[in-house]
């Protein structure tokens, strides 16, 4: 192939006439999807013999050129070779685009690694492919949990929700493959739905500035990307299969893609995970047995410069969550959390019996993109969305087997997204999107509906533009509206009504009522603007500074609006508030980089001021027939949260080096100038790693994660009625546990065992020495320890 | 080119499915029956002599509402005498009420009752009734009065406690109804 285009080449080169020969030709080399500059090309001038390397910023130059028509032929490892034709009758600047694919096979990642891919001016974190393999059995919230400044809220530890700079749930947007999660994201105990066994690289933006996304990401953005696919006449694939001995289960899952040199590709894929219980060091943790699947498959085209493509994805979780959390009032609560093990501790078993969480999620998209010559990239998406959600808990008679929840939350966007790459001094991405959102209680369960059956409208329109001022320093700006409108069907309590005034604030959308419940028919509008503003300065070619304000605007969430009744998994009545307006946050962040191959770090202090931050805290306790309970209520707060995220790496010798990470935040009530519940406590990671290309790509690595004590929280203990002794005792549910240290060791290693066949193994030991903890973010702590030692090994097979 | 073009044809397609979606449809749902609730417990105390019923009843029904369940006690009870107890858990929520005491019964060996007292009154319970298995349930007890005094009766319920066991204490399980009652003796 090689050989046949030089020899077009040769045949169309031109003679140089022998007049001014003192014209040069330079630029840069890009890679068309995502504009990142290519180093490393090799560029000649067919014909001249002339040729020249692209420099780590993309840049070449010829010089010396005559005046006349040139053809360059372009090569790169990763590309396919193009050839272009150039007019030269001056100095001329001219940048060629080329596509650009990571090579899958061998995994051989690009030096150049260009930050601002989503945004400019806010640094942003990356997770590559090759690290994810080494967490083929994990939870999404498990890996981002590796970064600094982003921790995780736990119920058990199957349901793993991430936490970005302090702040979770409606607050961080999940961008799935170019799709916004719809997942019910809302609940404390509700994990993101995907398997990461399907994304090929993540993307941590810590802020709201991606706008293109969302305009309400208080917390952040995480975006996940599926691999790229090779243009060219190729199959591949690979399995990875993983056992571990805390669950004592295992994880299979499996790729196979294929794609011509046309661009047309198709990628299948599929996965399985089943555990059963799993044991903290001392005991089982009766009841936490998972069982996952997955399948996913891709198709498309993806030409020079346009290209289509369609997905699908299913995905189903059946998580059991631990026996001895289901308890029934606070007396039960103190007995619990008293006791020091759980109450309930059962055989190991493989069975998953309520409590537990069934969750189905079906994702479908169809995306297209075409390069407009002189306009930029202009892409249209549709995606269908349905996430259906069971919860069994501990029931009587009849009921037993029946679901105590069930909600199935339905979703449809439309998007239209132009990225106007086409000059070097000013870049404008604009969009627009509208959603449609239905949600659908069913009544079957005999529970009151946890949240009503709506339908919500959303239209966004927003548009983030960037300027070069010089070579080093950039300037990014953007702006978003955002309009929701929620129609939802809510029964509520007639006493509830009453008590919450709502009879006299609110008479007109009653519609119905069946004895002590009334039906009413909130209509509710939401008008959002956000904002960012940044800079993007290079000091030089090893320190660069970003800063970044932005605004982000966010409309309470169902359950913030809607939620009125006993939360069974978390033994406490919530209640929300039909007149929240929407949370407002400022958060402005530097972060100060430093690249280098032996010594680079970041540093990023940041301070976010949340405006109406919506709460919930506890408020009083309510007697019922099952004795008192706890009753939390949403509230509207200011709130600031002060942090600041560290990383670093130090390099020693070629074959040894060191990683640092340290992250802190502190938030805090500012009207009622009180700790915030939930804060991260201040934790830091820090790694020793030995690599040897030489001997069989050996990577050992060992890992020490300290977790401090969070000695700033709010005191929410009450009192119960304690009916054995005919006594009121305290219920701690604020204290936090104690700070502790886990050591883990990984190691893994490359065998070629075939011309194309490659074997990866590994083995993981987590929690080295079997260390007693628990963690303050995991809801489940006042009745378990968290997991003991784990022994995992691992074994990818590329072919 | 032309793959693209039908491509995006697909894609307008899938807007109009998208927007007739958009077209709503208002069926009023339908309230749901809460089917386990309890609000009721009635726990009606015979004298075996023969004479006036007692009855110490805690009733909530707005369930998990902000309303407080309502205690009462018809009266009195008389000193060293013995009363045949009996206990009758209704879910009034629905109409008719629905009667949970026999899904109790049913579910037997699931479910235990515990009388408790402040040591001031001077009551005890005994001859509870029993399970399938022998082991107390509690839906029918015996109570005997002591000297005059007054003090408080604890009543509980609880689900799947370990059976059989030596009292509350050592039950488990989790707390179904946990009613307290104001008594005198005199």
């Amino acid at each position: 192939m090689r050989t046949y285009l030089f020899m077009l080449l040769l045949c169309s080169s031109m003679v140089a006439q022998n007049e001014t020969c003192n014209y040069a030709l330079s630029g840069k080399i890009i890679d068309l999807h995502d504009n990142s500059v290519l180093p490393g090309a090799t560029l000649i001038i067919a014909g001249l013999e002339k040729a020249t390397t692209s420099d780590f910023d993309g840049k070449y130059t010829f010089s010396n050129l005559c005046e006349g028509t040139y053809t360059i032929q372009i090569s790169h490892p990763n590309c396919e070779v193009k050839a272009y034709k150039v007019k030269v009758s001056g100095n001329l600047e001219r940048n060629f685009k080329l596509e650009h694919h990571l090579e899958e096979l061998n995994a051989i990642t690009l030096s150049a690694e260009v930050f601002g891919n989503k945004t400019k001016t806010i640094f942003e974190q990356k997770i590559t492919e090759k690290q994810l393999d080494r967490f083929s059995n994990s939870s999404l919230g498990d890996i981002l949990n590796t970064m600094s400044g982003v921790s995780s809220l736990n119920t058990g530890n199957a349901v793993v929700k991430p936490i970005i700079n302090g702040v979770h749930s409606s607050r961080i947007v999940v961008m799935n493959n170019g799709v916004r999660m719809e997942d019910q994201e809302w609940g404390a105990e509700h994990a993101p739905s995907i398997d990461v066994n399907t994304i090929g690289n993540i993307t941590v933006i810590k802020g709201a500035g991606a706008l293109k996304y969302s305009g309400d990401a208080v917390g952040g953005v995480i975006v996940t990307e599926a691999s790229k696919i090779p243009v060219k006449d190729t199959i591949y694939g690979k399995t990875h299969v993983t056992a571990a001995t805390n669950g004592r289960g295992g994880n299979i899952t499996s790729t196979l893609t294929k794609s011509y040199k046309n661009g047309w590709y198709g990628s299948l894929q599929g996965s399985m995970k089943r555990f059963g219980d799993y044991e903290s060091p001392d005991y089982i943790l009766s009841n936490t047995g998972v069982f996952e699947r997955s399948i996913s498959a891709r198709i498309g085209v993806n030409r020079f410069d346009y290209g289509v493509e369609a997905y699908y994805s299913f995905f189903k979780n059946e998580i059991g969550i631990l026996r001895a959390s289901h308890i029934g009032g606070a007396s039960d609560q103190v007995r619990a959390i008293n006791s020091g093990i759980p109450l309930i501790i059962n055989d190991f078993t493989y069975e998953i019996d309520a409590p537990k969480q069934d969750v189905t999620h079906h994702l479908f998209k169809i995306r297209a993109f075409k390069n407009i010559k002189n306009l930029g990239k202009l892409t249209l998406q549709y995606d269908f969305q349905q996430n259906e959600r069971l919860e069994f808990d501990i029931r009587r008679g009849d009921d037993a087997n029946k679901a105590s929840l069930d909600l199935a939350l339905n979703s449809q966007t439309i998007r239209l997204d132009l990225d106007t790459n086409n000059t070097d001094l000013f870049n404008l991405k604009t969009g627009v999107m509208a959603q449609y959102q239905k949600n659908v209680a069913d009544p079957s369960t005999g529970v009151r509906r946890l949240i009503p059956d709506y339908k919500r409208f959303n239209f966004g329109i927003y548009g983030v533009a960037d300027f070069s001022i010089t070579d080093n320093f950039l300037v990014e700006v953007g702006g978003r509206f955002d309009y929701f409108n929620i129609d939802a069907q809510k029964f509520y309590k007639s006493s509830f009504w009453e008590e919450r005034n709502y009879d006299e604030l609110f008479p007109e959308i009653v519609v119905d009522v069946f004895g002590n419940q009334i039906l009413t028919n909130p209509k509710l509008n939401y008008s959002n603007v956000s904002a960012t503003i940044g800079t993007r300065y290079t000091i030089n070619d090893d320190y660069t500074l970003f800063a970044n304000y932005s605004l982000a605007s966010r409309a309470p969430n169902p359950s913030e609006l809607f939620s009125e009744g006993l939360h069974h998994s978390a033994s406490r009545i919530e209640l929300g508030d039909l007149r929240f307006d929407s949370e407002n946050a400022h958060k402005m962040s530097i972060t100060l980089q430093k690249k280098g191959s032996t010594f680079g770090f970041s540093v990023n202090p940041y301070i976010n001021f949340i405006n109406d931050f919506m709460i919930i805290e506890p408020t009083e306790i309510r007697q019922t027939i099952r004795g008192n309970f706890q009753v939390w209520e949403y509230r509207q707060t200011n709130a600031r949260l002060l942090g600041l995220d560290i990383d670093a790496s130090l390099t020693f010798t070629k074959n040894l080096s060191f990683f640092h990470q340290f992250s802190l935040v502190k938030g805090y009530d500012r009207t009622l100038d009180l700790p915030l519940i939930d804060m991260p406590p201040v934790n830091t990671t820090n790694g020793l790693v030995y690599k040897n290309e030489e001997l069989k790509n050996l990577r050992i690595e060992l890992q020490s994660e300290y977790t401090f004590r969070q000695n700033e929280f709010p005191d929410n203990n009450f009192e119960a009625f304690i009916p054995e002794t005919n006594t009121l005792e305290l219920v701690d549910v604020s204290t936090p546990p104690d700070a502790y240290h886990l050591l883990h060791l990984h190691t893994n290693a490359d065998f070629n065992i075939g011309k194309k066949t490659m074997l990866n193994v590994g083995v993981s030991i987590s929690n080295l020495f079997d260390t007693n903890y628990r963690n303050y973010l995991n809801r489940l702590r006042y009745y378990a320890d968290d997991l003991g030692r784990n022994i995992s090994i691992n074994l990818k097979i590329s072919y | 080119m032309k793959k693209f073009k039908i491509s995006i044809l697909a894609v307008m397609a899938m807007t109009a499915t998208f927007i007739t979606g958009c077209s709503s449809d208002d069926d009023a749902p339908a309230p749901v029956n809460e089917e386990e609730v309890i609000t009721t417990l009635t726990a009606t105390l015979t004298p075996v002599g023969g004479g006036a019923a007692i009855t110490l009843q805690s009733r909530d029904l707005d369930g998990d509402g902000p309303d407080a369940p309502v205690i009462t006690v018809s009266g009195n009870l008389a000193a060293s005498t013995t009363y045949n107890g009996a206990i009758v858990l209704l879910n009034e929520t629905e109409t008719p009420a629905e009667n949970i005491t026999l899904e109790v019964e049913e579910e037997d060996d699931e479910h235990q009752f515990f009388f408790t007292t402040t040591t001031s009154l001077n009551i005890t319970t005994a001859n509870l009734n029993l399970d399938g298995n022998g082991n107390p349930l509690g839906t029918t007890f015996d109570v005997t009065t002591g000297a005059a005094s007054t003090g408080s009766y604890t009543i509980t319920l609880r689900h799947e406690p370990t059976k059989p066991n030596t009292g509350l204490s050592d039950a488990g399980g989790e707390t179904d109804i946990s009613v307290t009652f104001p008594v005198t003796i005199q």
